[in-house]
């Protein structure tokens, strides 16, 4: 039985009108599947509410909805079409299915396009800020430890939990869109203490340094311990924020991993004792050199031809250190011509290398530097791409299944000299 | 004819019937699925190529991306959904796939519905009383 306080039970009762009902009515039914005795409170949600993604745009196309009706039915799941006011609380829309400056190069035509501005005037309207990114935490939204929070995309909620101490589950798009209408989400999982706890002891025989060794480790984690929360020991060299988003990233594509610890540097994790809190850890892996490799074979498992035609960037979303790295990598070099570089960021992240001119260094060696989506959510590929070059176990996961296209994972080094030799030379080392 | 019930805790109510589909891998929803067709994508995963449109699917639970509801909420509309969904490990994104999608759903189960059902055996599932039956396969 899920306990409902008096302002819920208010809007159940369609005081607030029948878009705040539909919303709490949602969070209830969802409530009663999990389990939950009651709701939280929360003053920052993230969510994909938009129209934007390929199906949506399909669907909508095909059956002529207007926007209120397409978010009734896919942030509310009401079938009816209502009126949707504004939000509640601090919302933000995380991203998109293209890019809006680009659609030539997305082999998009302008009714796309308007999808997108349309869902701007709409959202604007409604109060949502719309930073168009997986990785709202660049932008400006970096919830403080203890804050409860309703957020959407796998890459971000493992972060803010482990790395930020933040408390959330992975919600979906419609308990996003709900918890904009309410300030409420289930009080369940992450947002529980004994939930929170580590359940896995993960020890690291090797060094771990660079994002492509993090995302390696992260892909490994995320399939040894699926929905669990790991505790790593034995790292020595402290990571930074592109290190852990690509390891959480790897982590939970993997596997289903919301939260871990890594002891000494994560925040509920000072200690081996901290971070389990009185759980007995359920196993004890190693992760060595061979696990290493067992890693970089699975995450290769698409790879076969060396000719690559296409290298993307950017998953999640770089951050402006990843962008001027690549800047350096490419200084006085050209990409091959057989080859197209594609690198993806947040709108605001642009903005600033525009300013330090690292778009003008991508573009003048041939690459593009593109904003609110990537090749996986967007489901677009240079045309006649075949074989595609990543530094992120993520993409290396989802974009062959999505666009059919092998992908080698390696360093964002050796994605780099790929497309400018239109080869993969990668290599475990 | 072998026949077995199951008891477990209603996720979503409703009653429906269809053959199993079971896996051992847990599904991911946005890039494991296709949902225009129900056809499982993921690279490897035990099931990939295969389609869950009207079976009753008998998994150890959800993985991977948030974007697992919208894809099953997708899939509905496509008609392509699972008749049902029988599974052991609770996640928000299980609970709100399960609850978008609409189809009957059980967790918490006395027996471990892994073991017990085989694909191609005939389930019929009363969610809202907790009770799974299962009639075996003629082998």
């Amino acid at each position: 039985m899920v306990r409902l306080a008096d302002d819920e039970l208010a809007m159940l009762d369609g005081t607030e009108g029948p878009a705040r009902q539909k919303a709490m009515e949602l969070l209830l039914r969802y409530a009663e599947a999990l389990g939950a005795e009651r709701f939280v409170a929360t003053r920052n949600v993230c969510g994909t509410m938009g129209m934007t993604m390929p199906f949506l745009r399909d669907y909508a196309a095909k059956h002529g909805s207007g926007i209120e009706a397409l978010f009734s039915e896919f942030c509310l799941d009401s079938a009816q079409a209502l009126d949707i006011p504004k939000v509640k609380i601090y919302s933000c829309h995380l991203q998109q299915g293209l890019d809006p400056e680009r659609p030539a190069q997305q082999y998009l035509g302008p009714e796309a396009v308007k999808v997108y501005r349309d869902g701007e005037v709409f959202f604007s309207r409604l109060g949502v800020n719309l930073l168009n990114t997986c990785a709202p935490y660049l932008v400006g939204n970096v919830p403080v430890k203890g804050e409860h929070c309703a957020w959407m995309e796998s890459s971000a909620v493992i972060y803010i939990n482990s790395v930020l101490g933040a408390r959330t589950n992975a919600e979906g798009r419609e308990s996003a869109g709900a918890a904009m209408l309410t300030g409420k989400i289930p009080y369940w999982g992450y947002h529980i203490d004994e939930d929170r706890r580590g359940t896995h002891l993960i020890e690291l025989d090797v060094d771990v340094t660079d994002t492509a060794d993090w995302g390696l480790l992260g892909y490994w984690i995320g399939e040894a311990v699926q929905e669990s929360v790991p505790v790593l020991t034995g790292v020595r060299q402290v990571p930074n924020l592109a290190r852990l988003k690509h390891f959480g990233a790897a982590a939970s594509s993997s596997g289903g991993v919301e939260m871990y610890h890594i002891v000494g540097i994560t925040p509920e994790a000072r200690s081996v004792e901290e971070a389990f809190a009185g759980n007995t850890p359920r196993a004890t892996l190693r992760y060595g050199a061979a696990e290493r490799q067992l890693a970089y074979e699975r995450v290769n498992t698409t790879g076969r031809d060396r000719a690559v035609d296409y290298v993307m960037l950017g998953c999640p979303h770089y951050s402006s250190e990843q962008i001027w790295e690549v800047c350096q990598l490419l200084e006085g070099q050209r990409i091959h011509q057989n080859c197209s570089l594609w690198i993806f960021t947040a709108r605001a992240i642009k903005q600033l290398a525009d300013r330090n001119g690292f778009t003008k260094s991508i573009e003048d060696a041939g690459g593009f530097l593109m904003t609110d989506t990537c090749s996986s959510v967007g489901r677009v590929v240079p045309r006649g791409a075949k074989v595609a070059a990543v530094d992120s176990a993520k993409q290396a996961h989802y974009l062959p299944a999505i666009m059919g296209v092998q992908a080698w994972f390696g360093t964002t080094a050796e994605c780099v000299q790929a497309a400018i030799t239109g080869r993969w030379q990668g290599a475990l080392r | 004819m072998t026949k077995l019930v199951l008891h477990g805790r209603k996720v979503v109510g409703g009653c429906a019937e269809g053959e199993a589909l079971v896996t051992r891998d847990r599904i991911s929803g946005w890039g494991g699925i296709d949902p225009r067709t129900g056809i499982i994508i993921e690279t490897r995963h035990e099931l990939h190529g295969r389609s869950f449109k009207g079976k009753v699917l008998v998994f150890p639970g959800a993985k991977g991306s948030s974007g697992w509801s919208s894809q099953f909420h997708i899939a509905r509309l496509a008609g392509t959904a699972p008749a049902a969904m029988l599974f052991n490990e609770m996640t928000t994104k299980i609970a709100l796939g399960a609850v978008v999608t609409h189809a009957p759903a059980v967790t918490d189960f006395d027996q471990d519905p892994l073991q017990v059902i085989e694909t191609g055996d005939w389930v019929r599932v009363d969610a809202d009383a907790g009770v799974v039956e299962v009639t075996k396969r003629q082998s």
